[in-house]
């Protein structure tokens, strides 16, 4: 009886283990093929696409279409523009949507639940409805720099980022993790005498690292793939981010094995913030469903 | 210093009424009682208290200031909560230390008032643990050291022994009853727990639907309720009702009687009686005797529990009615046999039927 429960168990984990490894499989490959073909020759990638060679670093190998995307583009300022606006719009969205989030949650006044309202039903509004007057209003704002005061916000980091800091998807998902926290904590802390700043600084924060987590990829992943509104706001290549960079790839001949590089290359911080937070994030999500 | 005051103190959500005008006096020192029923607002008066819920109307103060409008941490209260609320993610000595860092205290002043608080509350071995590696009532410890380690005028304690296994609930209260000793401040405690209260207070007050039932020492409560309600949520076995119609009444005295219950005379402080009129007759379980021949109250035996220092007895009356007793030592008594009962009527209650 025992033999054959224990060859149960391990058949099914053995199941498990061959359909867990199949969808791995189907999400790694797209990244191998983009990886190996960025190895390639256009010749040999095309001819390679119909069949699993695709997938395997053989043939005429080398770097070629790197050096080449790097002649074609400024890469390195397109990565430095997307690594830099992104970086600085995750953290500030963090900071704002966390407060606001605690500020729903936490602190009773007059028409939260109507401003809560309001601002889950901007979720449903696409970008594209509201870029055109988002961009008449960015191009008359003023801005105080290095130069003093300045009209219009075109062509800048800031164009970038401050339209993008705080949003309803981001001030909700902490809104949800912040009604889970017990109440009685920060009333225990209000009784001690902490201000709201103090509970947020030194209770809430504290006990938030897998919804920051989750919600600093979430907003990583919007930023670091933007195309339509800095494409809208951005005429100086030097302010360009890397989605805005794939265009240089398409004009006149496509050369396959240099997108594959480009892409590649753009890939990697992505991926590197992806595993510095997987733990995290992994533990969020999975908490959502035994949380109450 | 720290005597609290409550004026008519009231507090609605919207149309519901839940405190609904409370009148309290808590002296200097004093270690008082809210018990009532859950839903009897006990907790939200408590909470309003701490200035965690704001007051309706009427007006509360603490020591001689008018606390109404103030925000918690200016009351000079402590509270700790049924949920113990420590923080998870500061070890001990950060959790008990908290009020003082908020309040800018030197690292030489926490670490002295930690440690003092460590040693009143005998944990200082805990001192650097996470409340993850703690036990139940090492988190309440806890949460009691980060209450006294600022010394407030005020404690407020929210059911903190609920959530505890009824052995280290005793051990708790007896400790809690030593540091109310020890500290001398005054002490506020929500329960529901009669055992809690009767053992616990100078003082306490029984809540019922937001209003005050009766406010007195836990003995005066027991041998003299003011009403229905007190006589049956005090004392367990709770006190037994007997429908009873009055018979004559003289002066202070009432004769009372009905199919099962020979007619007695017992006080009528509670009146006025008239006769014919029915009324409720209040026996506590304790204070029921079997009866060397013929009883006052007749009935049978239909339940017997052996406890062993005393049997609780619950007999069918006559007019079908159960009554409990509480009988001192360990008795037998046969199912069904016949269980005549008797009682002192000095120790009876009489009430008038509606509270």
């Amino acid at each position: 009886m025992a033999l054959i429960s224990a060859d149960n168990r391990g058949l099914r984990l053995a199941t498990r283990y061959a359909v867990l490894g199949l969808i791995a499989v189907i999400f790694v490959f797209p990244l191998v093929f983009m990886v190996m073909s960025s190895l390639k020759p256009d010749q040999q990638l095309l001819q390679d696409s119909g069949n699993l060679r695709a997938f395997l670093p053989v043939g005429d190998i080398s770097l070629d279409n790197y050096t080449a995307a790097f002649q074609r583009a400024p890469v390195a300022t397109f990565v430095f523009n997307s690594v830099l606006v992104t970086g600085v719009t995750v953290l500030l969205s963090l900071l704002i949507c966390s407060a606001a989030g605690f500020a729903f949650v936490f602190v009773n006044w007059k028409g939260r639940g109507v401003l809560l309202s309001i601002l889950l039903a901007t979720l449903i509004l696409p970008f594209e409805t509201i870029a055109i007057p988002m961009l008449l209003m960015v191009a008359h704002l003023p801005w105080i720099g290095t130069e003093g005061i300045t009209w219009g916000w075109l062509n800048s980091y800031h164009v970038q980022i401050i339209p993008f800091v705080a949003d309803g998807l981001t001030v909700f998902l902490f809104v949800q993790y912040f009604k889970d926290l017990p109440g009685e904590l920060i009333e225990a802390a209000r009784v001690e005498g902490a201000s709201w700043g103090q509970i947020y600084r030194r209770i809430v924060m504290p006990l938030s690292g897998p919804i920051l987590a989750t919600a600093a990829i979430l907003k990583f992943l919007v930023m670091y793939n933007q195309y339509l509104w800095p494409l809208m706001v951005t005429q100086e290549e030097g302010y360009r981010p890397v989605m805005v960079g794939l265009q240089y790839f398409f004009q006149l001949n496509v050369a396959w094995g240099e997108v594959m590089a480009y892409l590649s290359m753009i890939t990697v911080p992505v991926l590197a913030f992806y595993l510095y937070l997987q733990k995290a994030f992994i533990a969020s999500i999975a908490s959502t469903g035994v949380k109450g | 210093m720290a005597r609290i005051s409550l004026k008519d103190v009231k507090k609605c959500y919207g149309n519901a009424h839940v405190i609904k005008g409370v009148d309290i006096e808590v002296e200097d020192g004093e270690f008082c009682v809210f018990v009532g029923p859950s839903g009897c607002g006990k907790s939200t008066l408590l909470r309003m208290i701490a200035g965690l819920e704001d007051i309706t109307s009427g007006q509360m103060t603490i020591g001689d200031k008018v606390v109404n409008e103030l925000p918690p941490a200016e009351r000079g209260v402590a509270m700790v909560f049924q949920s113990y609320a420590i923080f998870p993610h500061m070890t001990v000595r950060e959790n008990v230390a908290f009020g003082l860092t908020i309040a800018g205290a030197s690292k030489a002043e926490k670490d002295a008032k930690v440690a003092e608080a460590a040693r009143i509350l005998q944990m200082e071995h805990l001192l650097d643990r996470r409340p993850s590696q703690l036990s139940g009532g090492q988190r309440q410890r806890v949460a009691i050291g980060r209450a006294i380690v600022r010394k407030p005028q005020v404690f407020l304690f929210d059911e903190p022994l609920s959530n505890l296994d009824a052995a280290l609930r005793m051990d708790m209260r007896m400790e809690i009853g030593k540091l109310h000793n020890q500290l001398g401040a005054t002490m506020i405690y929500v329960t529901h727990d009669q055992v809690e209260a009767m053992t616990l207070a100078d003082k306490i007050v029984v809540l019922k639907d937001g209003k005050v039932m009766q406010i007195g020492a836990p003995m005066e409560l027991y041998h003299n309720p003011a009403n229905l309600f007190v006589a049956g949520f005090l004392g367990a076995p709770s006190m037994n009702f007997i429908d009873v119609t009055v018979q004559a009444v003289n002066g202070t005295k009432a004769l009372v009687s009905n199919a099962a219950l020979d007619p007695v005379e017992v006080s009528a402080a509670r009146g006025p009686f008239t006769v014919g009129e029915k009324a409720i007759l209040g026996l506590r379980p304790q204070y029921l005797s079997v009866a060397e021949g013929a009883g006052r109250l007749h009935g049978a035996v239909a339940l017997t529990e052996r406890l062993g220092a005393e049997t609780v007895v619950e007999v069918t009356l006559k007019d079908g009615k159960p009554l409990i007793a509480a009988l001192s030592q360990d008795r037998v008594f046969p199912l069904g046999a016949a269980g005549d009962l008797d009682f002192d009527p000095a120790t009876a209650h009489l009430f008038r039927p509606e509270v």
